[in-house]
């Protein structure tokens, strides 16, 4: 029952590599079904898609984040995890330059893509962008048809003519075309909630990005919904890197391979910023963290 | 890193550095649309460089004693300011005394009392009345407000006055301080009502004492604004209160006048046409000056009355 | 001694009950109401007035009364040179207002930082959508008229149509400005997210979903340069009699012109009791051709305002 990657107990189970430094009993508190991951390499031996430096976000004389250094490695799912405020839709948005729509925003530090500074003056956000998609919070489908929604990516990429094939590809790979082939021209208004945040994965898809950054993408739907999104991405991420922020801990248990958590930093001036505090496999946060505020959130002390 | 890795990074910065043929298009359409947006600002420009340049060149070359004398004879060379500022002044004082109640009640009505339905059906007759052209009103005022309301109010009223002309252009007005204030009331929190119905007060209590209270800076910028507008009303003065060539200092409201629009529209219409004499026509530019300043003035102290509302809510 | 004890509810159920009626709070929405109804009766007895005097020419005339020029007999004459002013005034109005506003708005709400800069160049827009519009007259005959006399031919219908975009303007960039404002931005940023350009987002989402409010602007603009007088007395609108120049358009553009509310203010002015029976029919004509334009803005606006 374990070396498959089928449901691990984790208040029967000790690992064997437990850290020496730390009490060597696993965490309690609400059973979290932990999945080891695909393949035998562990997160660190793959390829880093981002390289994050010393990353600080500044909203004007605000700073939002900082010190947050980390690696995201290909085809895993990356979960950043955190209190309300702790700044990790500010972190997500650095990866592909999102930040930049509000005004006053300011990077500080390195996030290296594949070894090129994101941030660098010769580099084209929009590029960045095609490259890195994203699927938002709340499901935000064009007030246009379903073929157009998810054409319109490919289309002011370059590509001319039908996109047919592109279409049906991309709401393939979301599980939505089945549900939708025999209206792709009607609204995509008219579709639920679940079905639409689908479409916006179908939309992202499209552009065939190398990463899809995902900002909370069940935090509006059902839990039924919710469900179909998470085993989505699992398929998913076989052949995209995937990095969601979530609120939901047992999300983030269930469906990432490597956790960071965030919390906030309060000063004496009342200034409240984000810092990570750890990251490390997903089992490991969830079972052995190695950080006392790590514990406690993951156990449901707090937040 | 291996050569590989680095030849790689490298075609990958050549990638994210995008196409230069997109970026050039970027930024001409971005420049397009700044161009049109710096036309605006050529146009204030323009409009403050052609007043002043030919104000300046009227008052050195007139005789400055004349912006002082019996009244207001371009033609003849007597360009008394006071004639044609009390004019529009005693023109704007009707048109608010007409505006002032009738737009301020729709207001209240609009936003305290009317229903949904009452809305629909009510508020389309103020935007009709704000869509009529000036010089219709002007042929009302002339036609029909002079013999039928002005001419019975005072028997010796002449058929052109300052009255019929204030009227007409108070109720071009109306929907201007109607709206204004409309939105300055529907902008008081509903907290603040229901805290007054909560301790008992009736809706007119709440509407007089509460709600018009609290919209008062918006009220205020909304009556600002309506003289603002009553200043620079044109066609109607020109049409209905008389005074073609000139005329002599008054106040008398039941006779004709001169305004200061009206001054303009004389002198633009007059039998030796805009280039004409001496004096007269740079008097336009003049008089022109002097309505901008006012008007400008007027309307950015109702901006700053206007901010207050937005600053409070 | 024995009093009448009113119970506690009693003494409650006489305190709720209080007045039925409400007078004073009564009369006072009667009188609000009143104000609305006074409008209501000047707009009907404005238009009372202006048929009662207007509707003989449409009897005795006709159509003729839309087809002859002016003329110094009060017979004879006609709105046709009105109405064909107005018409190539209104031309100059859209090709010249509506680009260059719509395209400032774009600018100031897409592509402009929020900084001093941009800040004034708002607060200058809207302050010159309060310049009264016998100014404009006044930038006109400066500029177009006596500058740019090579270009337009002076007192001319090309001086009209250009003092009437520059009038119309602001307004055009301020009501576009609302309904990009009000497109939401969700959706620019998922435009953004799969990698559109700045160009991209405008031109394929923010302009389809601001289009109903910015048609609605336009038309709206449209219907009020077409009341304006003062400005084009200032800038050679003929208030008498005269005759269309001949010849190619161009000419035809640097010459005389009128318009049909310039033409509503010569007849009013003049004493004759005949003038005032045209000028009645004229306004008729002038007040059906507003109304069609503002009911086909709102049409406009009820039939593209977001079919999703």
């Amino acid at each position: 029952m374990n070396e498959s990657g089928e449901v691990v107990d984790t208040q029967t189970e000790m690992k064997p590599e437990a850290p020496a430094e730390k009490p060597t009993e696993p965490v309690s508190g609400p059973r979290l079904v932990v999945r080891p991951r695909r393949g035998s390499e562990t997160g660190t031996q793959r390829e880093a898609v981002f390289d994050v430096k010393d990353l600080a976000v500044w909203y004007g004389d605000f700073r939002a984040v900082r010190d947050i250094s980390l690696q995201i490695y290909r085809s895993q799912i990356t979960a950043l995890i955190g209190p309300s405020g702790c700044g990790k839709t500010t972190v997500l948005r650095c990866f592909n330059r999102m930040n930049e729509l509000i005004p006053d925003a300011r990077v500080e530090g390195a996030v290296l893509y594949h070894g090129v500074d994101l941030y660098g003056s010769a580099v084209d956000p929009v590029e960045v962008r095609r490259r890195i998609g994203m699927v938002f919070q709340k499901p935000n489908p064009f007030p246009k048809s379903i073929y157009e929604n998810v054409a319109f990516g490919p289309r002011v990429a370059g590509r001319r003519g039908k996109l047919d094939d592109v279409v049906e590809e991309s709401l393939r790979k979301a599980a939505l075309w089945d549900e939708v082939n025999d209206k792709l021209e009607d609204s995509a208004m008219a579709l639920s909630g679940g079905q639409q945040q689908r479409l916006c994965i179908a939309r992202a898809i499209a552009v065939e990005p190398d990463v899809i950054l995902m900002d909370e993408p069940c935090s509006s739907l059902d839990p039924i919904a919710t469900l179909r999104i998470e085993e989505l991405m699992q398929e998913l991420a076989s052949e995209y890197t995937i990095v969601i922020v979530t609120h939901n801990m047992q999300q983030a248990a269930r469906v990432s391979d490597r956790t960071a958590f965030l919390t906030v930093d309060v000063r004496q001036d009342g200034q409240r910023t984000g810092t990570l505090v750890e990251y490390d496999d997903t089992e490991k946060i969830f079972t052995y963290p190695s950080d006392p505020r790590t514990e406690a959130y993951v156990t449901g002390r707090f937040g | 890193m291996s050569a590989q890795a680095i030849s790689r990074e490298h075609g990958l910065a050549a990638q994210l550095s995008g196409d230069p043929r997109r970026r050039r298009r970027e930024a001409l359409v971005r420049q397009a649309f700044l161009s049109a947006a710096t036309v605006s600002l050529l146009i204030s420009a323009l409009i403050i460089f052609s007043l002043i340049g030919r104000t300046i060149g009227f008052l050195t070359q007139v005789d400055l004693s004349s912006l002082w004398s019996i009244g207001w004879f371009p033609r003849r060379g007597f360009f008394d300011i006071k004639t044609i500022v009390v004019g529009t002044f005693l023109v704007s004082a009707i048109a608010l005394m007409v505006a002032a109640p009738i737009g301020l009640g729709a207001a209240i009505y609009l936003s305290e009392y009317a229903s949904p339905r009452a809305r629909r059906l009510l508020k389309p007759i103020l935007e009709t009345l704000a869509g009529i052209p000036s010089v219709v009103m002007g042929y009302f005022a002339l036609n029909f407000i002079s013999p039928e309301i002005v001419q019975r109010l005072s028997s010796r009223a002449s058929l052109f006055n300052v009255a019929c002309a204030g009227i007409g252009v108070g109720i071009l007005v109306v929907p201007l301080v109607a709206s204004v204030a409309e939105d300055a009331m529907h902008a008081v929190p509903g907290s603040i009502r229901e805290a007054a119905y909560g301790l008992g007060a009736k809706k007119m209590t709440t509407s007089i004492r509460v709600v018009v209270p609290a919209a008062v800076s918006g009220i205020v910028a909304a009556l600002i604004l309506g003289i603002s507008r009553a200043i620079g009303e044109t066609m109607v003065v020109a049409i209905a209160a008389g005074a073609t060539g000139g005329h002599l200092f008054t106040v008398d409201v039941f006779g004709p006048a001169q305004t200061m629009t009206g001054a303009m529209s004389s002198l633009a219409t007059g039998s030796d046409q805009v280039r004409g004499a001496t004096g007269a026509y740079p008097s336009l530019f003049f008089v022109g000056f002097l309505l901008f300043v006012m008007t400008f003035g007027l309307n950015v102290v109702s901006e700053r009355f206007v901010r207050r509302v937005r600053k409070r809510y | 001694m024995s009093v009448t004890q009113l119970s506690t509810a009693d003494v409650v159920r006489q305190a709720l009950r209080g007045k039925r009626l409400d007078l004073r709070g009564t009369i006072f929405q009667l009188a609000l109401l009143l104000t609305l109804i006074v409008s209501l009766g000047v707009l009907a007895a404005l238009l009372v007035q202006v048929i009662g005097d207007g509707w003989v020419v449409f009897r005795d005339r006709g159509v003729d009364f839309l087809t002859s020029p002016l003329s110094a007999s009060a017979k004879r004459a006609g709105i046709q040179q009105g109405l064909i002013g107005s018409v190539i005034l209104m031309i100059f109005v859209i090709l010249l207002a509506f680009p260059i506003g719509i395209g400032a708005a774009i600018y100031l709400e897409e592509y402009a930082k929020d900084n001093t800069m941009t800040r004034f160049m708002t607060a200058n827009i809207r302050n010159l959508a309060g310049v009264p519009s016998i100014v404009y007259g006044l930038l006109g005959l400066a500029i177009f008229v006596l500058v740019l006399k090579p270009l337009t031919g002076g007192l001319s219908a090309f001086s009209g149509g250009l003092t009437l975009a520059v009038l119309v303007l602001p307004i055009v960039i301020i009501t576009s400005m609302e309904a990009i404002r009000a497109v939401p931005q969700s959706i620019r940023e998922a435009a953004y997210g799969v990698g559109a350009t700045k160009w991209q987002v405008v031109r394929h989402h923010v302009l389809p979903y601001a289009s109903s409010g910015i048609l609605t602007g336009t038309v709206l603009s449209i219907a009020r340069a077409l009341g304006e007088t003062a400005p084009l007395i200032l800038v050679g609108a003929i208030t008498g009699v005269f005759f269309q120049s001949s010849g190619n358009p161009i000419d035809r553009l640097q010459g005389p012109y009128t318009s049909l509310p310039t033409v509503v203010f010569s007849w009013t002015r003049l004493p004759a009791a005949e003038f005032r029976h045209l000028a009645a029919a004229a306004i008729m004509v002038l007040l059906v051709v507003i109304l069609a334009i503002n009911a086909t803005a709102i049409l406009l606006r009820n039939r593209y305002e977001r079919k999703w």
